[in-house]
Parts: structure tokens; sequence; C-alpha cells
């Protein structure tokens, strides 16, 4: 079943118009990212109703018209759920009075229970709170339970993490990967932070200046040389593992990546879990032999599959391990010295660092 | 107190809980339609709304007297509708008194209305709300005080009303011969005792009300704009 079908032309905030023709996916999560101003919020808010695009723009989701033509429906009749930045509880009810607002306007029945909400986002102890009082991570909870109330087939989400120091955004990011797994609701996630995207995206949509740049899986995106995303500093694969062992007396977690070993820093989730890894480009670095006796931890056999094509001083690589892929950034120099060539047989070192991001995943 | 004291009381009072609950009804609207809207015509429309707070209650008695007397189109659709004279009469009172006070509802309830973040509106109506629910659900339970003010600035400034009463209702005991009214007529006749009593009244009345708004909430009153 197709997902969000969308043709829009709508003046954003700022000096940028969005123009912008794209399907996005009936499920999982979609990330869309980009540098402010480049039509994210833009783009939720034409989805969401509040905003309305020019003539001749069109918002279709599970086959049924939003907008088409003269036709416009308005956001309260959308199945739709928002989650925005600053969470816009209402001042005047308590958490639990939030929660009810939501309910007592729901379409129909739903699956989604105020227990079950209260459970997954653990509420029980805010519920009589008002919102003056809650931490900013808790309004966010809040906020995302109450979207999750109006029983929306479609939940778009603006930034909900911005305002959240990291070890709350990181709470928020695991609460909102499990619920994108026990309730199949589809997703619209706006966010310029990689590393977020990284962890929670199955499908990436990149906006710039209000144009699409460039839109596909989000693995396949981020290991391509020509996609924009390698195109900057930040270039990056993202490899899929899953815990094997933790190894508290070194602070460490060992995953498996395609039998073979990567040491990251201690993650809280049990053991047999997958888990995404994000490994920076600038962190990868090849070497012909297996190199004995070296402080770097993560060395894996790749094979080299790929060199991007350019003339300036440092290049990409491509090296498949098994399955997966890794993008390494070297000088235009060593490339030449190693004389390297598609097909060749390599040792990845992949610097700690880049997999010892402090604090990133102590979720619980 | 004598009857004509206690008529003029009563008829004061119920001019003012009329034209108090018409200004609700009507600047409700007004007011909302007012902060929700920028440009010349919102401007324009803010402009007439707050001119009662600056004319010379005279002038504007002036202008609905003409407008009132039985020879006008609006006095002609009035003695067709009611078979009774418009002019010098107690619905004459209510709306002059309608506009006379309408910027002392307006301007408290616009006040309170803009300091409605829209993002919570756009969030009820994500939620599955109307606007009309949004309002009911949203503004009005964020703005609640701010009715209490406007209600009574409204009420208290009709009671005060002299000026326009005296042009277009004249001064007829039991029909337009408000508060005002008879205590001017008291000081003319040279009646002090009389006077005091009803002047005094009014300041205790006056000053009571206002303590209790302003000890409510000391930046509601008068509208400040932001």
């Amino acid at each position: 079943m197709s997902g969000l079908a969308l043709r829009l032309d709508c003046p954003g905030d700022q000096d940028f118009r969005l123009q912008l023709e794209c399907e996005l996916p009936d499920r999982g999560i979609t990330a869309v990212y980009g540098p402010s101003a480049s039509g994210k919020s833009t783009l939720l808010d034409c989805i969401a109703g509040l905003r309305r695009p020019d003539a001749g723009s069109r918002v279709c989701f599970r086959g049924e018209q939003w907008q088409l033509g003269k036709q416009f429906t308005p956001p309260w009749q959308r199945a739709i759920g928002y989650v925005f930045q600053d969470a816009r509880l209402f001042p005047h009810l308590s958490a639990r009075g939030n929660l009810e607002y939501a309910l007592a306007r729901r379409p129909g029945e739903s699956a989604i229970t105020l227990e079950k909400v209260t459970r997954w986002l653990e509420l029980e102890p805010l519920f009589d709170q008002p919102p003056a009082t809650l931490s900013a991570g808790q309004k966010q909870r809040v906020a995302i339970a109450r979207a999750l109330l109006s029983a929306p087939q479609l939940l778009l989400l603006d930034e909900p993490t911005a305002n959240l120091d990291h070890a709350a955004s990181q709470q928020c990011l695991g609460y909102l990967q499990r619920l994108a797994t026990e309730l199949e609701l589809p997703m619209v996630y706006v966010s310029h932070d990689i590393e977020e995207v990284s962890q929670l995206a199955d499908h990436l949509l990149l906006l710039e200046g209000g144009q699409r740049v460039d839109q596909g899986s989000m693995l396949a995106l981020c290991n391509r040389l020509d996609s924009r995303l390698s195109q900057e500093e930040q270039a990056a694969a993202i490899a899929v593992g899953t815990i094997a062992r933790d190894e508290p007396q070194y602070g460490l977690t060992r995953l498996d990546i395609e039998g073979q070993s990567l040491y990251v820093t201690q993650l809280s989730q049990p053991v047999g879990q997958q888990r995404r890894i994000r490994i920076p480009a600038r962190d990868v670095s090849v070497c012909r032999q297996y190199p004995r006796q070296s402080s770097i931890l993560n060395i894996l056999p790749v094979t080299l599959c790929e060199i991007e094509p350019g003339t300036g001083p440092r290049i990409l690589l491509r090296l498949s391990l098994g399955s997966q892929y890794l993008l390494a950034r070297i000088t235009r120099k060593s490339a030449m010295e190693l004389d390297l060539q598609v097909g060749d047989a390599l040792f990845a070192q992949i610097k700690s660092a880049a997999l010892l991001m402090e604090g990133t995943d102590h979720i619980e | 107190m004598s009857a004509s004291e206690l008529d003029a009381i009563s008829l004061t009072v119920a001019l003012a809980s009329i034209t108090t609950v018409i200004l609700l009804v009507l600047g409700t609207p007004l007011a909302w339609w007012l902060s929700r809207h920028r440009g010349n015509v919102a401007a324009l429309v803010e402009a007439v709304v707050a001119m009662p707070l600056i004319l010379p209650p005279t002038v504007l008695g002036f202008y609905l007297l003409l407008l009132f007397a039985p020879d006008t189109a609006l006095g002609q659709l009035w003695q067709q509708l009611t078979g009774t004279r418009l002019a010098f009469s107690f619905s004459a009172l209510v709306i002059g008194s309608v506009i006379y006070s309408l910027p002392f509802v307006v301007q408290p309830l616009q006040s309170a209305f803009q300091r409605i973040p829209e993002g919570l509106l756009q969030a009820s109506a994500t939620l599955g709300a109307n606007p009309f629910d949004q309002f009911r659900s949203v503004v009005l339970p964020l703005t609640r005080r701010s009715f209490v003010t406007a209600a009574s600035l409204g009420f208290a400034h009709t009671v005060g009303e002299f000026g326009v009463v005296l042009m277009i209702g004249g001064n007829i005991p039991g029909e337009t011969q408000v508060l005002s009214i008879a205590l001017y007529d008291q000081v003319e006749s040279l009646q002090f005792a009389e006077a005091h009593r009803l002047a005094g009244g009014l300041v205790l009345f006056s000053l009571a009300l206002l303590f209790w708004l302003y000890r409510r909430d000391r930046q509601l009153l008068w509208g400040v704009r932001a």
C-alpha cells in the first residue's frame, strides 16, 4: 500500500519555498533531514494541514485525498498525531487532562488505550501534575502519549528532542523506537541531528532550500558514496550489529557484525538485541596487513569495493564487510602509495573514539 | 431612600446587566477577530471600538439622538417592529450603553486572546478539535479571568454613564432616569443630603469593584496591549 504521496508548493517562514514531489513509505520511521530553513517543519505542517500549500499541491495518505485542487481537509479531520518541538501541552490541564483531551476527541475505538500508553511511556507518576511542573523530557513524553491517544494513522514529529538534554533525548528516542515496532505506526520524523537520524530512521528524505536532495532507505543512502550525506565532513556508514557480550570491567560491549567483533561503549540493551552503530568515515583508516600489537581495538577484514572519483586531497572509500558497508576517508596520497584497487582485501581500523560516544547509549 | 431613588437604582442595575450580557455576546467574537488579524481593516475596526474612550460622551449621544429620531430609517423600523418610539426609551439607553462601553469589554478580551499562543490551537486542531471546540476547550478556560474583568468593567462603566444617557434618554423616571441622572437632578434642586447618598454610594461601589479587580490581577486590567 502506498503511504503518503505529496506534491507541495508552499512558501516557508524564511527565505525559501518548499517545492517537492515525493512518496513516503507506509511503514517505519521516515526521517526528514536537512539544515535549518530547508523546509522540514513546513513539510510537516503541510502534511498536518496546519499550513495550506498553494494551488496545485496535493497531499494523499493511503488513498485518501487530504488536499487536491480546491478540496482541503482541515487538520482536525486528518488521522494524524503531531508531536511538536515545544510539546505544547495545555497549561490549564494536568498531564492526565491533556491525555483525556485527546481521548475525548478521537474518531473511534483504537488499540491504543490510556493504560497501554501510560505503561509504555511510564507516565503514572506524572498524572496529576500540571505541565508547568514537568521537566522538558517529561513534557515531551506526555506530548507523545497525547498524540498517540488521538489514534493517528500517521505520527508527525518535529524535532521532539531539540529541547532535551542528552540523557532525556536518548530516552525519548528509545521510547519512539519501541513504539514504532510495537504499534506499526508510520512516523515522519524531522531532525537536523544526524546521530539521531542514524539511530532511528528506516527511510530518509534529504531536504535543502525547500528541495529534495536525495531520498531512500537509510542504510543504503548512508553507505553510498555519491549521496549528499557522504559529501559532508560527517560522512558515515551505519552498521547493524547484534549485542554479543558486555565487558563491564572495561566499560565496553562487544557487538557481532557479520561474524566480526566490534567494541563500543557499554550499552544497556540486553544481549541478542540488534543495534545500529554509526561509524564516521573520518575515523576509519585502511592497511594492507593486519596491524599487530596496535592500540586500535576494532580492526575488521574488508574488501575495497568502490573508490570515490575526485580530485580533492581526500577521497572516500567504500568497504564491504559481508553484506554491510563501511566508509573510509583517507588522503589521495595514501591511496596512491598503497596503490589501492577495487577488489583489494584490506583491514579497516576504526578509531575507538568514534564508537565511544560518551553517554550516548545509556538509554534507560 | 425615596421611591424614585430605588427606581433609579434598579433601572441602572437592569441597564448595566443587559448591556453587559449583550457586550459579552458581541464583544467576544469581535475581540477574537481583532486578536487574530493585522492590517488596515483590523486597525480601523480597533480605532472605532476605542473611540468611546476619548470622545466626549455628548458627541456620541448627539449622533445617536439624530439616529434614533422617529423620522430616520432606524427610528421608523423600530416603530414598525415594536410599536414604540426608540428615542428617549430604555432600549435607546441599552443601544447607547453597548456602544459606549464596548472598548471596556473588547480590549481586555482582545489582549487576553492575543496571549493565547497559536501553537496551542494548532496542537488542539491536530488532536481533532474544530475551531469552535478549540475556542471552548482551550481559549475559554485560559481567559476565564479576563472575561470576569471585561464583564465587571463593562458593568461598572455603564453604571457610571452620564453624557450619553442625558442626550438620548432624557430624564424619565422609571424609564430612563438612571442613577447618574437622578444625582444630577438632586444637585440641581439643591438636595445635597440625598445627593450625598447616591454619590457616596457610587464612589464606594466603584472603589470596591476596582479594588477587587486589581487584587485579582493587576496586569489584566485595561487590556494593556503588548
